[in-house]
């Protein structure tokens, strides 16, 4: 048998967009599920059971820990939204060249902090 | 399919298990959760606040829920299918990665089904208490009628 190194080669990699996009989809995407699913539980289990169990969770999501909380999961969803297009658009086959493929991770990764501000801008501003 | 290296003498089999199935159906509810959590997101955008009355009123409305329904469906099942990947590349032993799997299996499944319930909970809350309000209302008309018609 040819000796060909074989993938994935976990110990071989240096810091690149492409890899700060790929791990941070991951970290988003596992974020949401194991923290953002339970919360989105709790809302709803708190609009159902009634005003006091809604004002109780209101009051915390107003609290500054509230606040860091629910930013970093919006932040999660508007990042995996970018980089889930972007796998959407490797997964056609394009956007595998070098430059461009360093550009439109740059470019991901801002698109998911400005979509953080610009969506927090409208609620706070509103 | 050759039969030099290993990459050449599977190239073409197709996958082993169900790891075709797993990416295309991590494809399809991703779409599913462009839609739906979108919708999310923009009736955030749009509501005045997010108040216990002003998601009420939004919740009696004949789309919100149904969006939120599928929100439930499509989004758990996304994640299902994602924290399986990351069980699978970091659980290493076989009874642990079996334990853990299963575990998100049951978890997946119940989250989503206390989501439905606490939605089916809402919108009943909702018509019951529209139904009391006009069955008031229409009791009180009754009585002003009688007392105030009162020949
Ligand atoms: C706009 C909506 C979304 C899109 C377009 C999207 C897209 C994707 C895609 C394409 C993948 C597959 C990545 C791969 O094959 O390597 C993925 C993985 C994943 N997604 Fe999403 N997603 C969305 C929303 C969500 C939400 C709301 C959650 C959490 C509740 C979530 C959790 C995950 C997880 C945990 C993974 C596995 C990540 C990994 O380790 O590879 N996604 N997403």
């Amino acid at each position: 048998m040819a000796q060909r190194p074989l993938s994935p080669h976990l110990s071989i990699w240096k810091w690149g967009p492409a890899m700060l996009v790929s791990i941070l989809h991951r970290a988003t995407g596992d974020a949401m599920a194991l923290v953002g699913l339970p919360i989105l539980l709790w809302w709803l289990a708190a609009l159902a059971s009634g005003p006091e169990a809604y004002a109780f969770f209101a009051n915390l999501a107003n609290s500054w820990v509230g606040y860091i909380v629910l930013v970093g999961i919006s932040w999660s969803f508007f990042n995996h939204f970018a980089s889930g297009i972007r796998h959407f658009v490797m997964d056609i086959g394009a956007g595998y060249a070098v430059d461009s493929n360093n550009r439109w991770s740059v470019l991901t990764t801002v698109s998911g902090f400005v979509l953080t501000a610009a969506f927090w801008a409208v609620i706070v501003l509103r | 399919m050759g039969n030099g290296t290993p990459i050449g003498r599977v190239r073409g089999l197709g996958s082993a298990h169900h790891g075709a199935e797993h990416w295309l159906q991590q494809r399809y509810t991703a779409a599913g959760n462009l839609i739906v959590v979108g919708y999310l997101v923009f009736s955030i955008l749009l509501l005045p606040d997010m108040s216990y009355a002003t998601v009420r009123e939004w919740m009696a409305g004949l789309v919100p829920p149904v969006m939120i329904a599928l929100l439930i469906v499509s989004v758990f099942w996304h994640a299902r299918l994602g924290l399986q990947v990351l069980v699978e590349d970091y659980v290493h032993h076989r009874g642990a990665r079996f334990g853990a799997l299963l575990t998100l299996n049951l978890a997946a499944f119940s989250g989503a089904a206390f989501g439905l319930f606490c939605l089916a909970r809402i919108v009943m809350n909702i018509e019951t208490e529209a139904a009391l309000q006009s069955a008031m209302a229409a009791a009180a008309a009754a009585s002003a009628a009688s007392q105030g018609g009162g020949m």
